[in-house]
């Protein structure tokens, strides 16, 4: 794997971009290449680890995090990261997710849902870290790997188990399924099978929140979007032109890059000439950042920091989250190619154990406190199981609601009626 | 026009009048032009009976005008006001404009529609007067910027998006497909997506293959999107509108070379219904069912076949989909003979879903296989002799409906 990086390169990043405090290179050729990817290394590149919300000038200082963190948790206890109030709701939200996740890999294996499902273990932080600082106006964007975005947005759990079994109750009454779930009430905008299809769409929502405020001035519109996508998207043309797109008009979203290094069995490494993909931020004039994406408080920081911007009309920023997830790409995959040793090491930091340790560490909350949350979540994923196999599957009625918006668009037919308009049309059987 | 002709059509069909079926069309028909409810012929009288006498009228009465529309505004006064005269261009541009005005969240995003004011000049002076943002000027990037249009349609805006071409518009056909036709249904309903996809395709003066293709046979499978195809400045206006208005993705289809008809239309507002086709001139002998430019082919052949003696009743399609199968069924069950002369290519084409559905719900009236006229499969070539002999031509129109009518 070493032999992914030429020396050349190394001579470059060494010449130009500035170093760390203790004048190291950043990439040490001798050692793995995973010194970059896969530890809490020091990535500075600025000397200060001060986050310059009013900077709004195109070419914005790379800033990363982990030393603002660490010099932050020396300090004394009265400048924790979180209160106790958001580390409990952060530690709800993760547990939920995780636990989510596991039932459906239950419900999977017992035959309750079918196709591809693609299971977000290990990636919590990501996901919690950044959509527990939005407000529900705020937009939300991902992949087929979607569950838990929509649950940390706020869509019930018994929604999401619902459209998973394929239920009429599900919040894509069963139409979507797991790759798509959608969510009008929480502004989850999908849920996109195809990788990256969903960026153009996140620039979408974003546009829309900039035009509101300039075109139809509507003064408090700053509503933002979060685009979530993962390490191989960001080999794909649509990544690209919307990272031009949105810094060329400053549009207020984040493209999350959730950064796990495999795409389903080619390894990140092996698929880009380039593997940092913060850098490619400032290529477009953006600014990159590059984080720990399995400790939940640091992401937290680093989007606060991005939302901030956004919100403020500063334009977009590109966060790489380097995360893991725990099982394969989906339940079909048997997750043979990834090397034992590395699994065992991302499963060491834990997310959720990661944040158990800070929250009692610090004395947040009790660990009573914490077991509690746990047991709540246990009856809720519980509940959403109950709730989707007592739900009614579709009837044939549905099929062909919601194709269109308006449903004229099924055209005019033989007897000269609008075809909706035939009582057939509602039983599903009418001959479109 | 078409709702007296339907009303007709139900008197000749069957002798039982249906009140249904004549009251039925007439909400929709208010879209429709005022004055082209009368059907008036060249000689001045108007002609509301079409019954069973009409076949042996018909070999007394010579047709000297072909094309019944320009008789009908120029006999029928039923239009208050004197109209404007105007080029196909300049009217998607009024349409546009209008609706802009109408509504503050329609917006165009495009290549070169804001500061050129369109490659095609279809919304010249729009970036002055709604601004840079609302004409925006968009990078290179068709998958993105219509993956952007769909977005920004999903959380609450009215994008007009165009392709400099249509042919581009293949670069943007992941989100067109999936995203566009699909997410409506795939969130259960939950988003719609007025999002109207225009640009100009077709076969033009030598522009090479990849400028001169059709896209509506590759895009007529996407569920959940309406496809148009305007022809006339008249129709360019009113599609446009009801495009923009529509809850549903429309793809309006316009044409190369039919930018510059002048035309003179209506002072007042009007849009044209998304779903119906057009009559464009009303016959006993066969239907000849067209959209966009084979329009104007199929009108040149109609003037030679009248003067031969035919009498082609000549149905502009307008909606590719869905298909307006009431007034062609309706014309199909009159003249029992169908040609359809289209610019797509033989395979796939529009041409071969509108056989297909016409045999499948008319195969009792007709009395000879449907004919289909369609461009060659072949890449248009460069050559000026060769491109015009890969689309459809009169002399060949005239050719297969003498054959058909044998």
């Amino acid at each position: 794997m070493a032999s992914a990086f030429s020396a050349t390169k190394f001579t470059l990043l060494n010449s130009t971009t500035p170093r760390s405090h203790d004048n190291q290179p950043l990439y040490d050729p001798l050692k793995s290449t995973t010194s970059f990817l896969g530890s809490t290394r020091k990535l500075c590149f600025t000397s200060f680890p001060k986050l310059n919300i009013h900077n709004s000038q195109r070419r914005s200082p790379v800033v990363a995090v982990s030393e603002a963190v660490k010099e932050k948790k020396l300090k004394s206890t009265s400048n924790l990261l979180i209160t106790k109030e958001e580390g409990l709701v952060l530690y709800e939200d993760m547990v939920l997710g995780r636990a989510f996740e596991d039932m459906c890999a239950q419900m999977y294996y017992r035959g309750k849902m079918f196709g591809f499902v693609h299971l977000y273990n290990g990636q919590e932080a990501v996901s919690t870290g950044f959509i527990k600082l939005l407000k529900k106006e705020d937009y939300v964007v991902s992949t087929y790997r979607d569950h838990v975005h929509a649950l940390s947005k706020g869509v019930p759990a018994r929604a999401v188990m619902s459209e998973l079994f394929g239920k009429t109750t599900g919040c894509c009454r069963g139409q979507g399924g797991s790759m798509h779930m959608f969510s009008k009430e929480h502004n989850v905008l999908g849920g996109f099978a195809f990788i990256g299809e969903g960026i153009p769409v996140a620039t979408g929502a974003a546009f829309t929140s900039k035009y509101k405020r300039e075109v139809l001035k509507e003064a408090d519109s700053e509503d933002v979007t979060l685009a979530f996508f993962g390490d191989g998207t960001c080999n794909n043309g649509q990544f690209f032109e919307c990272l031009n797109m949105a810094a060329l008009w400053k549009l207020p979203i984040v493209f999350v890059v959730e950064n796990n290094l495999w795409a389903i069995g080619m390894s990140h490494l092996r698929a880009t000439s380039d593997p940092e993909i913060w850098k490619k931020g400032p290529a477009f004039g953006m600014p990159g950042v590059h984080v720990d994406g399995m400790d939940v408080l640091k992401v937290r920081e680093v989007a606060k920091e991005a939302i901030g911007r956004a919100r403020m009309g500063g334009g977009p920023t590109l966060v790489e989250c380097e995360t893991y997830r725990f099982r394969g790409h989906s339940l079909a995959d048997p997750d043979e190619l990834r090397d034992p040793a590395e699994k065992a090491h991302y499963a060491a930091r834990d997310p959720i154990t990661f944040l158990k340790k800070y929250i009692i560490e610090n004395e947040l909350a009790s660990e009573a406190e914490l077991k509690a949350i746990e047991k709540k979540i246990d009856e809720v994923v519980e509940d959403a199981v109950e709730f989707a196999d007592e739900s009614p599957l579709p009837p044939r009625s549905q099929l062909l609601e919601n194709v269109f918006a308006d449903p004229k668009g099924f055209g005019i037919g033989p007897d000269g009626r609008y075809r909706c308009e035939d009582p057939k049309f509602t039983q599903g059987t009418a001959h479109v | 026009m078409t709702t007296i002709f339907r009303g007709l059509g139900a008197l000749t069909a069957s002798n039982s009048f249906d009140s249904k079926k004549l009251q039925l069309p007439s909400p929709r028909s208010f879209s429709e032009r005022k004055a082209s409810f009368l059907l008036v012929r060249s000689d001045g009288s108007v002609n509301l009976n079409l019954g069973s006498n009409s076949r042996a009228r018909r070999a007394e009465q010579l047709i000297t005008n072909a094309v019944a529309t320009k008789a009908d505004g120029s006999a029928a006064s039923t239009a208050s006001k004197p109209g404007h005269e105007l080029l196909l261009f300049e009217a998607l541009r009024e349409g546009l404009e209008e609706e802009m005005d109408r509504d503050p969240t329609v917006c165009v995003m495009g290549e070169d529609v804001g500061h050129y004011g369109g490659s095609y000049k279809v919304t010249k002076g729009l970036a002055t007067k709604y601004g840079d943002l609302r004409v925006l000027d968009t990078p290179i990037a068709e998958n993105s910027f219509t993956g952007m249009g769909i977005g920004a349609a999903m959380t609450g805006l009215r994008p007009v998006v165009e392709g400099m071409n249509m042919g581009f518009l293949l670069l943007a056909f992941n989100q067109i497909s999936n995203n566009c036709g699909m997410l409506h249904y795939t969130s259960g309903g939950q988003f719609k997506i007025p999002i109207v996809i225009r640009g100009p395709g077709g076969v033009g003066r030598q522009l090479g293959a990849e400028h001169s293709q059709r896209l509506e046979s590759y895009f007529q499978s996407i569920p959940g999107i309406q496809m148009v195809a305007c022809s006339t400045a008249y129709n360019a206006k009113g599609l446009m509108k009801a495009a923009i208005r529509s809850e549903n993705p429309v793809i309006l289809f316009e044409h190369v070379l039919l930018y510059n008809l002048k035309e003179r239309i209506p002072d007042e507002e009007y849009i044209c219904n998304l779903e119906e086709a057009e009559m464009v001139r009303p016959g006993e002998h066969v239907t000849i069912l067209t959209y966009s430019r084979m329009r104007y082919h199929v009108m040149q052949a109609a003037k030679t076949l009248v003067n031969k003696g035919y009498d082609p009743e000549v149905i502009d399609i307008r909606s590719l989909k869905p298909f307006d199968l009431y007034t062609i069924g309706n014309s199909v069950k009159k003249t029992h003979r169908v040609l359809i002369v289209e610019e797509c290519m033989r395979t796939g084409g529009i041409g071969a879903s509108l056989t297909a559905a016409i045999t499948e719900n008319f195969h009792d009236y007709l009395d000879a296989p449907i004919v289909c006229l369609s461009s060659q499969d072949v890449p248009t070539p460069y050559a000026g002799t060769l491109e015009e002999w890969t689309v459809v031509q009169p002399a060949q129109i005239v050719t297969a409906v003498e054959q058909l009518c044998q």
